[in-house]
């Protein structure tokens, strides 16, 4: 059984070139003070399945907001965001906790593993939100935390562990739900040239070998570089490079 | 892993503070477990066999007589299956300091009623028959390497006999193995008669009348019978169930079920806001980590569950080891001493502990459970 059809929960893949995701018309805008804010407004957007997105912008320019919208952890002001054809903007709050558990995975900037528990358990969290039975959870945890190269430290503490290997248990997590959809918000933004450089080669092999749609966030280019498409954010509005 | 493991893992991360909660709610319920045993065997309610008794004393003072006659009229009144009478003896062994609970009693009447008492039918026999014999408690005879047969010179710091002495020689002929209900192991039965026919003043009279009823949902109607009975003579009398004349006792120093409560409300209250304050200390602490499991999908409710089944958790295994304490504690008293022999936590106490136990558990819990709840996740990864 491959690497793709272990951690697969049975949908049909998704083919490369169907639109995943769409933002239609989105904006957002926040209150400070008596002034209101806007950080986007008739933000339109296409993303299809098995790109490899990535965001930058200067600061300010409401990349981890566009992150937060596409994750359904915030919501727009007004527009559509629109996943897999079914609009997400209107679900309920269980509704989306759901969806999240199901199609989205997340990469913080500083990992944000739980301290107290072990890599393992990590991983396992998004799968307590399924119906799977302990030993399916035990085979996918162990699963991801090959494809990340951690198996031997699945015991290990984050303490334990570099900052490189704790990002890495963290897209192990991101990925052991099998979700169609990863969320990386500064990935490499805590980690050295050469510990970042992993870290974008596995979400890349991630991309190109499981076919995951990714949208990143980051501040360097050189990380932007390992994405097939590069969009650039600032006032509002989108720039793109795509990589041929 | 399960909910239960992420409850378990949250108490873990804070170890001493879970240890020192957990030890002070195991503090309150053990004062709580032991108070309430105490005040079991204090009301007597810790035995289900005495409600149809009742105890008729002096209306004026437990400390003054009833003429023994009364006990023909009580037996005559309706309801009434069985009387006894008693009177305290006060009594000592050689040493005043050594005293030794002793009742002149009547001794067909006494045996009758207390039928549970543990002994063979010759002992029974031998004390009946022989008036000069006394029945100890096991507790008191290997105390003092006592047997039967040994002839004991019993002193009271209360009766002088007619003779000028105080003292009444008696024969151990029963002893009986276990205390009962009302009855401890290490108290000792005279005979009345052979008591009261030596004494040289209050003859004829008795501290108290013990009484068995026939059904003790009657025991109010009984009550007020026996009470107009003996209205207008010379010594009026006062009838209570068994439970509350042992509750007086305590009662007459001070209201002890009250102190109980109050005690009980005390703590309870002081280690609710303990708990709940401890507890919304550590969902502040972990609000990343909460904001993470929401962003993973777990839902607001399901994470308020985890925070309450913690904080139950925490209140459990505290409140458990407490009882679990208690139970060890009423034990090393009940054997250590007589005056707690009849000390016991009563499967009311167990249930009324455990449901105070549940309740501090999801009391303390509703708010830290509702800030977690309430958390928002994009201001918390914003603060990062």
């Amino acid at each position: 059984m491959t690497v793709a059809e272990t951690l697969s929960v049975g949908d049909a893949p998704i083919s490369a070139d169907r639109v995943l995701l769409t933002l239609d018309r989105v904006a957002k805008r926040y209150t400070r003070g008596r002034e209101i804010v806007t950080i986007f407004d008739d933000l339109s957007l296409d993303i299809n399945a098995g790109d490899f997105v990535s965001v930058m912008g200067p600061s300010g320019s409401g990349k981890t907001t566009l992150l937060n919208l596409l994750g359904g952890l915030d919501r727009p002001d007004a527009g559509a965001i629109i996943f897999d054809g079914a609009p997400i903007q209107g679900l309920s709050q269980s509704q989306l906790s759901a969806w999240r558990s199901r199609d989205v995975g997340f990469v913080f900037q500083f990992y944000n593993l739980m301290a107290h528990m072990s890599a393992c358990r990590n991983v396992e969290l998004p799968l307590l939100l399924s119906k799977m039975n302990r030993n399916e959870r035990r085979r996918r945890v162990e699963t991801a935390l090959d494809i990340v190269g951690l198996l031997d430290r699945k015991r290990h503490k984050p303490r334990q562990l570099s900052g490189g290997q704790q990002q890495r248990v963290a897209i192990a997590r991101a990925l052991v739900a099998d979700p169609k959809l990863i969320l990386a918000d500064e990935p490499t933004g805590d980690l050295d040239r050469a510990t970042a450089t992993e870290i974008l080669e596995m979400l890349q092999l991630l991309n190109r070998d499981l076919g995951k749609t990714i949208v990143m966030v980051t501040h360097d280019p050189a990380a932007a570089n390992y994405s097939t498409r590069q969009l650039h954010l600032d006032k509002g509005q989108f720039q793109e490079r795509r990589d041929e | 892993m399960n909910d239960f493991a992420l409850m378990l893992s949250g108490l873990a991360q804070k170890k001493i503070r879970t240890i020192l909660i957990s030890f002070s709610i195991l503090i309150a319920f053990f004062i709580f477990v032991v108070l309430s045993a105490f005040q079991t065997s204090l009301s007597g309610t810790s035995d289900t066999g005495i409600e149809n008794r009742l105890v008729v004393m002096n209306k004026i003072s437990p400390t003054q007589s009833l003429p023994v006659a009364y006990n023909q009229r009580l037996q005559t009144l309706p309801g009434i299956q069985d009387v006894s009478y008693f009177q305290w003896f006060g009594g000592y062994y050689q040493d005043q300091k050594a005293t030794i609970t002793t009742y002149a009693v009547d001794p067909e009447s006494f045996v009758r009623i207390n039928s549970d008492l543990s002994l063979p039918s010759e002992q029974v026999e031998a004390f009946l028959n022989q008036r000069d014999s006394v029945m100890i408690g096991r507790a008191l005879a290997d105390a003092n390497g006592w047997g039967l047969g040994q002839r004991l010179p019993l002193s009271s710091n209360i009766w002088r006999r007619e003779d000028g002495g105080y003292t009444w020689s008696v024969i151990v002929r029963a002893i009986f193995e276990e205390p009962v209900t009302g009855i401890s192991d290490d108290w000792a039965f005279v005979h009345f008669a052979y008591f009261d026919d030596a004494r040289a003043f209050a003859k004829d009279h008795v501290s108290t009348f013990l009484l068995e009823t026939v059904d003790a949902s009657q025991n109010p109607q009984i009550i007020q019978s026996i009470e107009l009975e003996f209205q207008n003579s010379h010594a009026e009398v006062k009838a209570v169930t068994q439970a509350a004349y042992a509750a007086s006792f305590i009662n007459q120093t001070a209201d002890f079920g009250a102190v109980l409560i109050g005690v009980t409300l005390a703590s309870f209250f002081s280690i609710l806001l303990i708990t709940a304050t401890a507890m919304a200390g550590a969902i502040a602490e972990r609000s990343n980590e909460i904001a993470v499991l929401k962003t993973l999908g777990f839902t607001s409710p399901r994470i308020g569950r985890i925070v309450v089944g913690e904080t139950l958790l925490l209140t459990i295994i505290g409140g458990g080891l407490g009882i679990g304490a208690a139970w060890f504690a009423v034990d090393a008293l009940r054997n250590a001493d007589q005056f707690f022999s009849t000390m016991t936590i009563t499967p009311m106490t167990l249930a009324s502990t455990f449901a105070m136990v549940v309740g501090l558990g999801i009391s303390a819990a509703a708010i830290p459970a509702l800030n977690a709840m309430r958390i928002d996740v994009i201001s918390v990864f914003q603060k990062d």
